[in-house]
């Protein structure tokens, strides 16, 4: 039974997760401009893809959200997992631990809606952020971003080795130098691909971008999204498919990166 | 088992105005409810080897981390040459330590770890970097300098701590289970070597171990713990010999227990009613009185064996060689008594062409009145 069963499931599974995937990635390279007939091969709408302005902009704005809010996120992300592993019990802890990993769980609506909602609040009574572009889409990918980082944080942080932190302390570091002599780049390839992670998290939002955006920052998630629902255009899936070399590669980073400070550790 | 042998002079612990250098009054441990460490009371003299020794969870690992700084006493004090470290953090403590995972930096290469104290103590670059090499060539390890903690061995590891926890030049060196973690021929090797920089760097060491034999070997005194309480003090001779209760008389070596009362307690003779074995001489010690529950504790080597009855002894009971176990320099037995006690006993095979005593042999098993020790608890 296990001798063909096995093997079946294994790949009626890939092809479930794979076949769209490589279809689009097959698709971006059809000369046709019927997106569902095949019309032979060419790179023609890679081509026009690098003279569409509009999206090239958007790509532009959506890497800048995405360095930056990876940026923030790190920083974030890594402070509230220090906290939670190496400060014992303090006041709050709790709200703490469930706030920090809410918005994993939270609908992407509502998390938009409610950063939206505060954004125009504050712009009323605080006068910042003065409309809303580039700067709320950071801050509301930010919020999403360090709760993936700080999972990540947390995990590394609790495998380390305390007793390292101990020696250095022994040694007659104090307790901010021991964070950047040794916490720091003990946990650094984890903070890396945390980085990753939250790069492409944030490269491909739509939901939470299209509540916080404003006129003239439209991120490339969206500007797909309203393309599509003029139709189908065979440009997209050249971009779809540039993406998804992206997100492949910083995945596959981060997980290497994963592996190699566990390795490391035990080793 | 050789315990260490200290010249009487250099023996602080005897004399009663030496100033110890380490002093813990009253020092008690809680986490929540459970407590770690309870009321202890010791004083270290300078220069000593001191073992704390116990099974895991006695909280002896607990005591050097509060003489580390990394836990704070609940209550009592802890004085390290005559001050008070309730308030010093373990970067400003005159201690170091040596882990027990080694804790040497991954990130790290063998100097950079050994010079990171050095650094931080402030001294510049060069003069660290060259300590370090100094302290690497004192344990052998001067080729390795530039390599990675991951790229060497468990030996290599060690000597790397010990080399970091030292270049200080610490007044205490704490370590942790230092030789746990090496395999039995590296570890007597390394013991010996341990004991000869403790000397020649006149450095006090406190080390925590559950190893009776590792303590017995490196120890100038040993403080055996039991749920977070010291239960005796002592030179390793003192705690093999004349141990004070019957957990120290078994955690330490192989003893045989009985129990029982006492019989007759006169100044000249002391007859023992042992529900084991019935009377039994014991040379006379004071404390005691008729009546009294007591233990006696008889090692394994102290008990003969002859196939004849031994003359000139009242303490002889007749019994038969259950089980034998031949170790080459010594033979251990099992004797089951008539009334189906068992008796371990072991006998050093001292000739070479004697006929030994063997299994399912009839045999007298005998001790003189000095092999028991009368314990109370």
């Amino acid at each position: 039974m296990r001798g063909w069963f096995l093997p079946l499931a294994v790949a009626f599974g890939f092809i479930f997760l794979y076949a769209p995937i490589v279809s689009l990635v097959v698709f971006s390279f059809n000369e046709s401009r019927l997106v569902t007939v095949w019309g032979g091969f060419s790179t023609r709408w890679y081509g026009e893809l690098l003279r569409d302005r509009q999206i090239l902009g958007s790509a532009w704005i959506s890497l800048q959200v995405a360095f930056w809010s990876a940026n923030l996120a790190v920083i974030v992300g890594t402070l509230g997992a220090f906290v939670l592993t190496r400060f014992g019990s303090f006041t709050g802890r709790l709200v703490l631990t469930g706030m920090i990993t809410a918005p994993l769980v939270m609908p992407e609506v509502i998390t938009g809606l409610s950063l939206l909602l505060l954004f125009v609040s504050m712009e009323l009574s605080l006068g910042w952020p003065a409309g809303r572009g580039i700067t709320t889409i950071v801050i509301a990918h930010t919020t999403f971003c360090a709760a993936f980082v700080a999972v990540i944080a947390q995990s590394r942080l609790r495998s380390m080795d305390e007793s390292l932190e101990e020696a250095a302390r022994d040694l007659g570091a104090g307790p901010v130098r021991v964070f950047f002599d040794i916490t720091l780049p003990v946990i650094a390839p984890a903070l890396v691909a945390g980085w990753l992670l939250a790069f492409t998290l944030s490269l491909d939002d739509l939901v939470i971008a299209s509540f916080v955006s404003g006129p003239g920052a439209s991120t490339l998630p969206m500007v797909i999204f309203s393309k599509v629902r003029l139709g189908v255009s065979p440009d997209v899936n050249a971009l779809a498919t540039i993406i998804i070399g992206f997100v492949l590669v910083a995945v596959i980073i981060a997980g290497w990166l994963m592996r190699r400070a566990v390795k490391r550790d035990i080793g | 088992m050789d315990g260490r042998v200290i010249a009487a002079e250099s023996k602080p612990w005897q004399n009663p105005s030496a100033q110890p250098f380490i002093s813990l009054r009253g020092v008690t441990k809680r986490f929540g409810n459970f407590t770690a460490v309870s009321e202890v009371d010791l004083d270290i003299y300078r220069s000593e080897l001191f073992c704390l020794l116990g099974e895991s969870g006695c909280g002896k690992s607990t005591l050097l981390r509060m003489l580390a700084g990394f836990e704070l006493p609940t209550t009592g004090s802890i004085r390290i040459d005559g001050e008070d470290m309730a308030r010093v953090p373990p970067d400003r403590r005159p201690t170091n330590m040596m882990f027990q995972s080694y804790a040497l930096f991954p990130h790290m290469t063998v100097e950079k770890n050994v010079a990171y104290g050095l650094l931080r103590e402030g001294l510049k670059k060069s003069p660290a970097y060259e300590r370090a090499r100094e302290m690497l060539r004192m344990v052998k390890l001067e080729k390795l300098a530039r390599r990675k903690p991951d790229q060497l061995s468990g030996g290599q590891r060690q000597r790397v701590a010990l080399a970091r926890s030292l270049v200080k030049r610490p007044k205490l060196l704490l370590l942790d289970e230092p030789l746990g973690a090496l395999d039995k021929k590296l570890r007597e090797e390394t013991q010996f070597e341990l004991i000869k920089i403790q000397e020649t760097l006149g450095v006090t060491f406190i080390v925590v171990t559950h190893d009776q034999d590792e303590a017995m070997t490196l120890a100038t005194r040993i403080g055996v713990m039991k749920d977070g309480v010291i239960e005796q003090i002592g030179e390793p001779r003192e705690i093999y010999e004349t141990p004070r209760s019957r957990f120290v008389a078994d955690f330490i070596g192989t003893v045989n227990l009985f129990g029982g009362k006492v019989d007759v307690a006169a100044p000249d003779m002391m007859r023992l009613d042992i529900h084991e074995l019935g009377p039994v001489l014991v040379p006379p010690q004071t404390g005691l009185t008729h009546g009294q529950t007591i233990w006696g504790a008889v090692r394994p080597e102290r008990f003969s064996l002859s196939r004849a009855r031994p003359e000139n002894t009242q303490n002889a009971w007749k019994g038969v060689v259950e089980e034998m176990g031949y170790i080459g320099h010594m033979s251990q037995y099992r004797i089951r008594l008539a009334n189906g006690v068992l008796i371990r006993v072991s006998q050093s095979n001292r000739l070479r062409d004697e006929d030994p005593i063997s299994w399912d042999e009839k045999v007298w098993v005998s001790a003189n009145p000095a092999a028991f020790r009368v314990l109370t608890r």
